[in-house]
Protein backbone atom coordinates (compact mmCIF):
# COMPACT_ATOMS: atom_id res chain seq x y z
CA UNK A 1 0.00 0.00 0.00
CA UNK A 2 1.29 3.52 -1.15
CA UNK A 3 2.32 5.84 1.39
CA UNK A 4 -0.54 8.09 0.91
CA UNK A 5 -3.46 5.58 0.80
CA UNK A 6 -1.64 4.58 4.17
CA UNK A 7 -2.21 8.07 5.13
CA UNK A 8 -5.92 8.47 4.11
CA UNK A 9 -6.53 5.47 5.77
CA UNK A 10 -5.27 6.90 8.59
CA UNK A 11 -6.56 10.43 8.68
CA UNK A 12 -10.30 9.00 8.01
CA UNK A 13 -9.79 6.47 10.69
CA UNK A 14 -8.46 9.23 12.78
CA UNK A 15 -11.81 11.32 12.52
CA UNK A 16 -13.65 8.73 12.99
CA UNK A 17 -12.56 7.90 15.98
CA UNK A 18 -12.28 11.84 17.06
CA UNK A 19 -16.28 11.97 16.55
CA UNK A 20 -16.93 8.62 18.47
CA UNK A 21 -14.70 10.18 21.60
CA UNK A 22 -16.12 13.50 21.35
CA UNK A 23 -19.74 12.28 20.86
CA UNK A 24 -19.22 10.08 23.97
CA UNK A 25 -18.02 12.61 26.29
CA UNK A 26 -20.96 14.86 24.76
CA UNK A 27 -23.53 12.46 26.08
CA UNK A 28 -23.10 13.30 28.97
CA UNK A 29 -23.06 16.98 29.33
CA UNK A 30 -25.35 18.78 26.88
CA UNK A 31 -25.13 22.16 28.55
CA UNK A 32 -23.69 24.45 25.46
CA UNK A 33 -26.53 24.20 23.05
CA UNK A 34 -28.30 26.68 24.65
CA UNK A 35 -25.26 29.37 24.23
CA UNK A 36 -24.58 28.38 20.91
CA UNK A 37 -27.86 29.01 19.91
CA UNK A 38 -28.28 31.96 21.98
CA UNK A 39 -25.11 33.30 20.24
CA UNK A 40 -26.78 32.68 17.20
CA UNK A 41 -29.44 34.40 17.87
CA UNK A 42 -27.66 37.51 18.85
CA UNK A 43 -26.06 37.71 15.01
CA UNK A 44 -29.36 37.63 13.59
CA UNK A 45 -30.35 40.66 15.86
CA UNK A 46 -31.26 43.07 13.00
CA UNK A 47 -33.99 41.90 10.99
CA UNK A 48 -34.17 42.30 7.02
CA UNK A 49 -36.88 41.66 4.37
CA UNK A 50 -37.45 37.84 3.62
CA UNK A 51 -35.69 37.79 0.32
CA UNK A 52 -32.15 39.66 2.13
CA UNK A 53 -30.90 36.24 3.42
CA UNK A 54 -31.49 33.79 0.78
CA UNK A 55 -30.32 36.29 -1.85
CA UNK A 56 -26.71 36.55 -0.11
CA UNK A 57 -27.14 32.58 -0.09
CA UNK A 58 -28.14 32.81 -3.80
CA UNK A 59 -24.81 35.31 -4.39
CA UNK A 60 -22.98 32.89 -2.11
CA UNK A 61 -23.05 29.66 -3.50
CA UNK A 62 -22.93 31.06 -6.91
CA UNK A 63 -19.48 31.78 -6.04
CA UNK A 64 -18.74 28.59 -4.12
CA UNK A 65 -20.24 27.01 -7.55
CA UNK A 66 -17.17 28.45 -9.12
CA UNK A 67 -14.73 27.53 -6.58
CA UNK A 68 -15.79 24.74 -6.44
CA UNK A 69 -15.52 23.04 -9.98
CA UNK A 70 -12.24 25.25 -10.24
CA UNK A 71 -11.14 23.14 -7.05
CA UNK A 72 -12.45 19.59 -7.65
CA UNK A 73 -14.10 19.46 -4.35
CA UNK A 74 -17.74 19.26 -4.45
CA UNK A 75 -20.15 21.88 -3.20
CA UNK A 76 -21.22 20.64 0.15
CA UNK A 77 -17.71 20.41 1.99
CA UNK A 78 -17.48 24.30 1.19
CA UNK A 79 -21.42 25.01 2.25
CA UNK A 80 -21.93 23.63 5.25
CA UNK A 81 -18.63 24.82 7.32
CA UNK A 82 -18.79 28.81 5.29
CA UNK A 83 -22.62 29.07 5.58
CA UNK A 84 -22.88 27.73 9.38
CA UNK A 85 -19.64 29.90 10.36
CA UNK A 86 -20.38 33.09 8.53
CA UNK A 87 -24.52 33.25 8.32
CA UNK A 88 -27.21 33.40 10.97
CA UNK A 89 -28.59 29.72 10.10
CA UNK A 90 -28.76 27.02 12.49
CA UNK A 91 -26.18 24.55 11.94
CA UNK A 92 -29.52 21.75 11.76
CA UNK A 93 -30.64 23.96 9.10
CA UNK A 94 -27.43 24.02 7.11
CA UNK A 95 -26.85 20.50 7.25
CA UNK A 96 -29.98 20.03 5.37
CA UNK A 97 -29.57 22.39 2.96
CA UNK A 98 -25.70 21.08 2.59
CA UNK A 99 -26.71 17.55 1.83
CA UNK A 100 -29.89 18.65 -0.50
CA UNK A 101 -26.97 20.57 -2.18
CA UNK A 102 -24.62 17.84 -3.01
CA UNK A 103 -27.32 15.85 -3.85
CA UNK A 104 -28.27 17.98 -6.59
CA UNK A 105 -25.25 18.31 -8.07
CA UNK A 106 -24.39 14.28 -8.20
CA UNK A 107 -27.76 14.09 -9.61
CA UNK A 108 -27.30 16.62 -12.18
CA UNK A 109 -23.29 15.04 -12.65
CA UNK A 110 -24.59 11.36 -12.84
CA UNK A 111 -26.43 10.83 -16.38
CA UNK A 112 -23.27 12.42 -18.20
CA UNK A 113 -20.97 10.22 -16.01
CA UNK A 114 -22.52 6.65 -16.12
CA UNK A 115 -23.31 7.37 -20.09
CA UNK A 116 -19.64 8.14 -20.80
CA UNK A 117 -18.63 5.67 -18.60
CA UNK A 118 -16.85 7.37 -16.57
CA UNK A 119 -19.04 6.43 -13.16
CA UNK A 120 -18.84 2.67 -13.09
CA UNK A 121 -22.30 0.96 -11.74
CA UNK A 122 -20.87 -2.10 -10.73
CA UNK A 123 -18.18 -0.47 -8.63
CA UNK A 124 -20.37 2.16 -6.93
CA UNK A 125 -23.28 -0.08 -6.11
CA UNK A 126 -21.63 -2.17 -3.11
CA UNK A 127 -19.77 1.13 -1.70
CA UNK A 128 -23.03 2.94 -2.18
CA UNK A 129 -25.46 0.03 -0.47
CA UNK A 130 -22.72 0.82 2.61
CA UNK A 131 -22.30 4.39 2.36
CA UNK A 132 -26.23 5.00 2.37
CA UNK A 133 -26.52 2.84 5.08
CA UNK A 134 -24.35 4.44 7.20
CA UNK A 135 -25.54 7.95 6.39
CA UNK A 136 -28.78 7.17 7.91
CA UNK A 137 -27.26 6.60 11.00
CA UNK A 138 -24.64 9.33 10.42
CA UNK A 139 -27.99 11.70 9.98
CA UNK A 140 -29.71 9.95 12.86
CA UNK A 141 -26.76 10.87 15.65
CA UNK A 142 -26.10 14.34 13.97
CA UNK A 143 -29.35 15.67 14.69
CA UNK A 144 -30.03 13.69 18.55
CA UNK A 145 -25.98 15.77 19.54
CA UNK A 146 -26.56 19.11 20.95
CA UNK A 147 -25.14 21.34 18.43
CA UNK A 148 -21.72 22.47 20.35
CA UNK A 149 -20.69 19.32 19.55
CA UNK A 150 -21.60 18.53 16.03
CA UNK A 151 -20.25 22.02 15.59
CA UNK A 152 -17.05 21.00 17.30
CA UNK A 153 -16.43 17.66 15.42
CA UNK A 154 -17.33 19.68 12.18
CA UNK A 155 -14.56 22.05 12.30
CA UNK A 156 -12.22 19.17 13.80
CA UNK A 157 -13.89 17.20 10.45
CA UNK A 158 -13.09 20.19 8.33
CA UNK A 159 -9.43 21.04 9.60
CA UNK A 160 -8.60 16.88 8.79
CA UNK A 161 -10.05 17.60 4.95
CA UNK A 162 -7.27 20.84 4.53
CA UNK A 163 -4.77 18.05 5.82
CA UNK A 164 -5.95 15.33 3.31
CA UNK A 165 -6.33 18.19 0.47
CA UNK A 166 -2.82 18.80 1.13
CA UNK A 167 -1.19 15.84 1.48
CA UNK A 168 -3.60 13.53 -0.69
CA UNK A 169 -1.81 12.47 -3.98
CA UNK A 170 -3.69 11.41 -7.26
CA UNK A 171 -2.70 8.39 -8.54
CA UNK A 172 -3.59 8.36 -12.59
CA UNK A 173 -2.86 4.65 -12.84
CA UNK A 174 -2.88 2.91 -9.84
CA UNK A 175 -1.22 0.06 -10.48
CA UNK A 176 -3.15 -2.92 -9.08
CA UNK A 177 -1.02 -6.29 -9.52
CA UNK A 178 -4.15 -8.77 -8.73
CA UNK A 179 -7.60 -8.12 -8.30
CA UNK A 180 -9.13 -9.03 -4.88
CA UNK A 181 -11.43 -12.14 -4.82
CA UNK A 182 -14.45 -9.94 -3.42
CA UNK A 183 -14.36 -7.58 -6.46
CA UNK A 184 -13.26 -10.66 -9.13
CA UNK A 185 -16.42 -12.07 -7.34
CA UNK A 186 -18.63 -9.19 -8.16
CA UNK A 187 -17.31 -8.43 -11.66
CA UNK A 188 -15.44 -5.23 -10.78
CA UNK A 189 -13.56 -3.78 -13.45
CA UNK A 190 -13.59 -2.51 -16.37
CA UNK A 191 -11.83 -0.62 -19.88
CA UNK A 192 -11.62 2.88 -20.60
CA UNK A 193 -10.16 5.03 -23.59
CA UNK A 194 -7.19 7.74 -22.20
CA UNK A 195 -6.96 10.42 -25.06
CA UNK A 196 -4.33 11.77 -23.68
CA UNK A 197 -2.15 8.90 -23.80
CA UNK A 198 -4.19 7.83 -26.78
CA UNK A 199 -5.41 3.66 -25.91
CA UNK A 200 -7.46 1.63 -23.73
CA UNK A 201 -6.63 1.39 -20.23
CA UNK A 202 -7.81 -1.98 -18.60
CA UNK A 203 -8.63 -1.26 -14.89
CA UNK A 204 -8.96 -3.46 -11.87
CA UNK A 205 -9.32 -2.89 -8.11
CA UNK A 206 -7.81 -4.50 -4.71
CA UNK A 207 -8.94 -4.34 -0.92
CA UNK A 208 -11.93 -4.33 -1.56
CA UNK A 209 -12.90 -5.26 2.18
CA UNK A 210 -11.16 -2.62 3.18
CA UNK A 211 -12.53 0.15 1.44
CA UNK A 212 -16.69 -1.51 2.55
CA UNK A 213 -15.15 -0.67 5.89
CA UNK A 214 -13.71 2.62 5.52
CA UNK A 215 -17.32 3.46 3.48
CA UNK A 216 -18.88 2.27 6.72
CA UNK A 217 -17.15 5.95 8.06
CA UNK A 218 -17.42 8.14 4.95
CA UNK A 219 -21.35 6.91 5.36
CA UNK A 220 -21.74 8.44 8.78
CA UNK A 221 -19.63 11.70 8.57
CA UNK A 222 -21.40 12.24 5.33
CA UNK A 223 -24.75 11.95 7.25
CA UNK A 224 -23.41 13.61 10.15
CA UNK A 225 -22.41 16.87 9.01
CA UNK A 226 -23.92 17.05 5.70
CA UNK A 227 -20.47 17.17 4.05
CA UNK A 228 -21.14 15.28 0.79
CA UNK A 229 -18.11 13.33 0.50
CA UNK A 230 -16.11 13.43 -2.41
CA UNK A 231 -13.47 14.92 -0.02
CA UNK A 232 -12.95 10.70 1.28
CA UNK A 233 -14.55 8.86 -1.42
CA UNK A 234 -11.98 9.87 -3.87
CA UNK A 235 -9.01 8.39 -2.26
CA UNK A 236 -10.15 5.53 -1.21
CA UNK A 237 -11.60 4.53 -4.38
CA UNK A 238 -8.09 5.87 -6.15
CA UNK A 239 -5.30 4.85 -3.42
CA UNK A 240 -7.03 2.25 -1.46
CA UNK A 241 -9.11 0.60 -4.23
CA UNK A 242 -6.72 1.21 -7.06
CA UNK A 243 -8.96 2.41 -9.04
CA UNK A 244 -8.00 5.19 -11.74
CA UNK A 245 -8.35 8.91 -11.10
CA UNK A 246 -11.00 9.52 -13.87
CA UNK A 247 -12.85 6.42 -12.68
CA UNK A 248 -12.83 7.68 -9.02
CA UNK A 249 -13.67 11.04 -9.53
CA UNK A 250 -16.56 10.25 -11.42
CA UNK A 251 -17.47 7.40 -9.40
CA UNK A 252 -17.43 9.40 -6.43
CA UNK A 253 -19.64 11.83 -7.69
CA UNK A 254 -22.46 9.51 -8.72
CA UNK A 255 -21.76 7.73 -5.60
CA UNK A 256 -22.88 10.98 -3.25
CA UNK A 257 -26.68 10.46 -5.45
CA UNK A 258 -27.17 7.55 -3.57
CA UNK A 259 -25.21 8.25 0.00
CA UNK A 260 -26.84 11.39 0.34
CA UNK A 261 -30.30 10.41 -0.39
CA UNK A 262 -30.56 8.44 2.15
CA UNK A 263 -29.54 11.25 4.77
CA UNK A 264 -31.32 14.01 2.87
CA UNK A 265 -34.49 11.70 3.74
CA UNK A 266 -33.64 11.79 7.29
CA UNK A 267 -33.07 15.40 7.61
CA UNK A 268 -36.06 15.86 5.39
CA UNK A 269 -38.49 13.93 7.80
CA UNK A 270 -37.10 15.38 10.76
CA UNK A 271 -38.20 19.08 9.81
CA UNK A 272 -34.53 20.31 8.59
CA UNK A 273 -34.99 21.15 5.38
CA UNK A 274 -36.38 24.93 4.95
CA UNK A 275 -36.91 25.46 0.97
CA UNK A 276 -36.24 29.89 2.33
CA UNK A 277 -32.95 28.08 1.98
CA UNK A 278 -32.70 24.84 -0.06
CA UNK A 279 -34.04 26.51 -3.38
CA UNK A 280 -31.66 29.79 -3.48
CA UNK A 281 -28.51 27.05 -2.61
CA UNK A 282 -29.25 24.79 -5.08
CA UNK A 283 -30.12 27.29 -7.99
CA UNK A 284 -26.81 29.16 -7.00
CA UNK A 285 -23.88 26.12 -6.79
CA UNK A 286 -25.64 24.69 -10.07
CA UNK A 287 -25.28 28.12 -11.57
CA UNK A 288 -21.96 28.56 -9.86
CA UNK A 289 -20.61 25.46 -11.75
CA UNK A 290 -21.99 25.95 -15.24
CA UNK A 291 -19.64 29.11 -14.89
CA UNK A 292 -16.60 27.61 -12.95
CA UNK A 293 -16.47 25.06 -15.89
CA UNK A 294 -16.39 27.82 -18.30
CA UNK A 295 -13.53 29.66 -15.82
CA UNK A 296 -11.80 26.75 -15.61
CA UNK A 297 -10.61 27.09 -19.33
CA UNK A 298 -8.68 30.19 -18.40
CA UNK A 299 -7.42 29.92 -14.55
CA UNK A 300 -4.72 28.53 -12.86
CA UNK A 301 -7.14 25.94 -11.03
CA UNK A 302 -3.72 25.36 -8.40
CA UNK A 303 -3.89 29.18 -7.06
CA UNK A 304 -7.76 28.19 -6.65
CA UNK A 305 -6.83 25.20 -4.63
CA UNK A 306 -4.69 26.64 -2.43
CA UNK A 307 -7.52 29.72 -1.71
CA UNK A 308 -10.07 27.36 -1.20
CA UNK A 309 -7.79 25.39 1.14
CA UNK A 310 -6.87 28.31 3.41
CA UNK A 311 -11.04 29.18 3.06
CA UNK A 312 -11.70 25.55 4.13
CA UNK A 313 -9.12 26.08 6.83
CA UNK A 314 -10.47 29.56 8.35
CA UNK A 315 -14.10 27.66 8.05
CA UNK A 316 -12.74 25.15 10.13
CA UNK A 317 -11.20 26.95 12.81
CA UNK A 318 -14.92 29.03 12.59
CA UNK A 319 -16.72 26.51 13.16
CA UNK A 320 -14.30 25.25 16.37
CA UNK A 321 -14.46 28.61 17.67
CA UNK A 322 -18.50 28.30 17.79
CA UNK A 323 -18.83 24.92 18.67
CA UNK A 324 -15.81 24.93 21.86
CA UNK A 325 -16.60 29.37 22.62
CA UNK A 326 -19.86 30.37 21.33
CA UNK A 327 -19.54 33.25 23.62
CA UNK A 328 -16.09 34.71 21.59
CA UNK A 329 -18.91 35.28 18.23
CA UNK B 1 -13.87 7.70 -22.97
CA UNK B 2 -14.09 4.65 -25.13
CA UNK B 3 -15.72 2.12 -22.00
CA UNK B 4 -19.08 0.73 -23.32
CA UNK B 5 -21.44 1.80 -20.64
CA UNK B 6 -23.28 -1.51 -19.46
CA UNK B 7 -27.26 -1.49 -20.43
CA UNK B 8 -28.04 -1.06 -16.44
CA UNK B 9 -25.97 2.13 -16.63
CA UNK B 10 -27.55 3.71 -19.56
CA UNK B 11 -31.19 2.79 -18.30
CA UNK B 12 -29.93 4.18 -15.18
CA UNK B 13 -28.74 7.70 -16.60
CA UNK B 14 -32.02 8.22 -18.48
CA UNK B 15 -33.83 7.91 -15.86
CA UNK B 16 -31.50 10.40 -13.57
CA UNK B 17 -31.56 12.71 -16.52
CA UNK B 18 -35.48 13.45 -17.15
CA UNK B 19 -35.58 13.21 -13.45
CA UNK B 20 -33.54 15.33 -12.41
CA UNK B 21 -34.76 18.02 -15.06
CA UNK B 22 -38.26 17.54 -14.06
CA UNK B 23 -37.35 18.07 -10.42
CA UNK B 24 -35.18 21.23 -10.92
CA UNK B 25 -37.54 22.68 -12.87
CA UNK B 26 -40.21 21.75 -10.55
CA UNK B 27 -37.93 23.17 -7.83
CA UNK B 28 -37.94 26.30 -9.58
CA UNK B 29 -41.68 26.30 -10.26
CA UNK B 30 -42.66 26.08 -6.73
CA UNK B 31 -40.44 28.53 -5.28
CA UNK B 32 -41.63 31.02 -7.60
CA UNK B 33 -44.84 30.42 -6.41
CA UNK B 34 -43.58 30.29 -3.05
CA UNK B 35 -41.68 33.94 -3.25
CA UNK B 36 -44.58 35.40 -5.36
CA UNK B 37 -47.08 34.74 -3.03
CA UNK B 38 -48.94 32.74 -5.64
CA UNK B 39 -50.12 30.81 -2.30
CA UNK B 40 -50.03 31.62 0.75
CA UNK B 41 -47.19 29.72 3.16
CA UNK B 42 -48.06 28.11 6.08
CA UNK B 43 -45.12 30.33 8.02
CA UNK B 44 -45.52 33.81 6.56
CA UNK B 45 -42.33 33.84 4.97
CA UNK B 46 -41.09 37.33 6.42
CA UNK B 47 -40.94 34.94 9.68
CA UNK B 48 -38.75 32.36 8.64
CA UNK B 49 -36.01 34.43 9.20
CA UNK B 50 -36.84 33.80 13.27
CA UNK B 51 -36.99 29.95 12.87
CA UNK B 52 -33.70 29.21 10.98
CA UNK B 53 -31.75 30.72 13.74
CA UNK B 54 -33.25 27.78 16.18
CA UNK B 55 -32.36 24.22 16.28
CA UNK B 56 -34.81 21.92 14.49
CA UNK B 57 -36.70 20.75 17.23
CA UNK B 58 -37.08 24.27 18.58
CA UNK B 59 -38.71 25.66 15.30
CA UNK B 60 -41.35 22.80 15.12
CA UNK B 61 -42.39 23.38 18.51
CA UNK B 62 -42.24 26.85 18.34
CA UNK B 63 -44.04 27.10 14.25
CA UNK B 64 -46.05 24.00 14.94
CA UNK B 65 -44.74 22.48 11.33
CA UNK B 66 -45.20 18.96 11.97
CA UNK B 67 -42.33 16.72 10.63
CA UNK B 68 -42.19 13.98 8.18
CA UNK B 69 -44.89 13.17 5.50
CA UNK B 70 -47.01 16.00 7.64
CA UNK B 71 -46.02 18.38 4.56
CA UNK B 72 -47.59 16.23 1.78
CA UNK B 73 -51.00 16.88 3.05
CA UNK B 74 -50.57 20.49 3.52
CA UNK B 75 -50.09 21.00 -0.41
CA UNK B 76 -51.90 23.82 -0.94
CA UNK B 77 -49.43 26.33 0.92
CA UNK B 78 -46.59 28.22 -0.82
CA UNK B 79 -43.98 27.02 1.17
CA UNK B 80 -45.19 23.23 1.82
CA UNK B 81 -45.59 22.87 -1.93
CA UNK B 82 -41.69 23.24 -2.50
CA UNK B 83 -41.01 20.23 -0.32
CA UNK B 84 -42.70 18.08 -3.34
CA UNK B 85 -39.36 18.62 -6.04
CA UNK B 86 -37.24 18.05 -2.85
CA UNK B 87 -39.05 14.63 -2.24
CA UNK B 88 -38.97 13.96 -6.11
CA UNK B 89 -35.06 14.47 -6.09
CA UNK B 90 -34.50 12.71 -2.82
CA UNK B 91 -36.72 9.80 -4.28
CA UNK B 92 -35.09 9.70 -7.64
CA UNK B 93 -32.59 6.94 -7.12
CA UNK B 94 -34.92 4.46 -5.68
CA UNK B 95 -36.17 4.71 -9.02
CA UNK B 96 -33.60 3.96 -10.80
CA UNK B 97 -32.19 1.58 -8.74
CA UNK B 98 -35.96 -0.10 -9.51
CA UNK B 99 -35.83 0.09 -13.15
CA UNK B 100 -32.29 -1.87 -13.30
CA UNK B 101 -33.30 -4.79 -11.23
CA UNK B 102 -35.26 -6.43 -14.24
CA UNK B 103 -31.93 -6.27 -16.41
CA UNK B 104 -30.04 -7.59 -13.92
CA UNK B 105 -32.51 -10.51 -13.30
CA UNK B 106 -32.38 -11.31 -16.82
CA UNK B 107 -28.48 -11.69 -16.85
CA UNK B 108 -28.79 -13.67 -13.47
CA UNK B 109 -27.00 -11.10 -11.92
CA UNK B 110 -27.76 -12.57 -8.40
CA UNK B 111 -25.03 -10.45 -6.04
CA UNK B 112 -26.25 -7.05 -7.91
CA UNK B 113 -30.34 -8.39 -8.22
CA UNK B 114 -29.53 -8.52 -4.35
CA UNK B 115 -27.47 -5.26 -3.71
CA UNK B 116 -29.97 -2.88 -5.77
CA UNK B 117 -32.57 -4.71 -3.73
CA UNK B 118 -31.07 -4.05 -0.34
CA UNK B 119 -30.19 -0.53 -1.68
CA UNK B 120 -34.23 -0.02 -2.46
CA UNK B 121 -35.05 -1.30 1.21
CA UNK B 122 -32.51 1.14 2.81
CA UNK B 123 -33.49 4.64 1.08
CA UNK B 124 -37.45 3.29 1.12
CA UNK B 125 -36.93 2.80 5.04
CA UNK B 126 -35.28 6.37 5.31
CA UNK B 127 -37.30 7.92 2.91
CA UNK B 128 -41.15 6.22 4.94
CA UNK B 129 -40.17 8.35 8.37
CA UNK B 130 -39.90 4.94 10.34
CA UNK B 131 -36.45 6.01 11.92
CA UNK B 132 -38.23 8.85 13.70
CA UNK B 133 -38.42 12.25 13.67
CA UNK B 134 -37.52 15.31 16.03
CA UNK B 135 -34.41 16.72 16.48
CA UNK B 136 -32.14 17.32 19.44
Amino acid sequence: MSRFSKISIVAILLIAVMVFVVSSLSLASSGGTKAIEEAAAQVTGTEHVWWFWPLVLFVLTFVLGIFAVLAGVGGGVLYVPIVSGFLPFHLDFVRGAGLIVALAGALAAGPGLLRKGMADLRLAIPLALIASTCAIGGAMIGLALPTNVVQTLLGATILMIVVIMIMAKKSEFPNVPKADALSQSLGIMGVYHEPTLGKDIDWKVQRTPIALGLFVIIGVMAGMFGLGAGWANVPVLNLVMGAPIKISVATSKFLLSITDTSAAWIYLNNGAVLPLMVVPSVVGIMLGSLVGVKVLLVTKPKVIRIMVIVVLGVAGLKALQKGLWPELI
Amino acid sequence: MAEKATEEQILYASILNKGMMIGFLGLCATFAVYALGILSPMIPIGEVQHYWVMSVADYLQESGIKAGWAWAGNLSYGDMLNFAPIAFLSGLTVVCYLAIIPGLLRKKDKAYVVLAVLEVVVLSVAASGILGSGGH
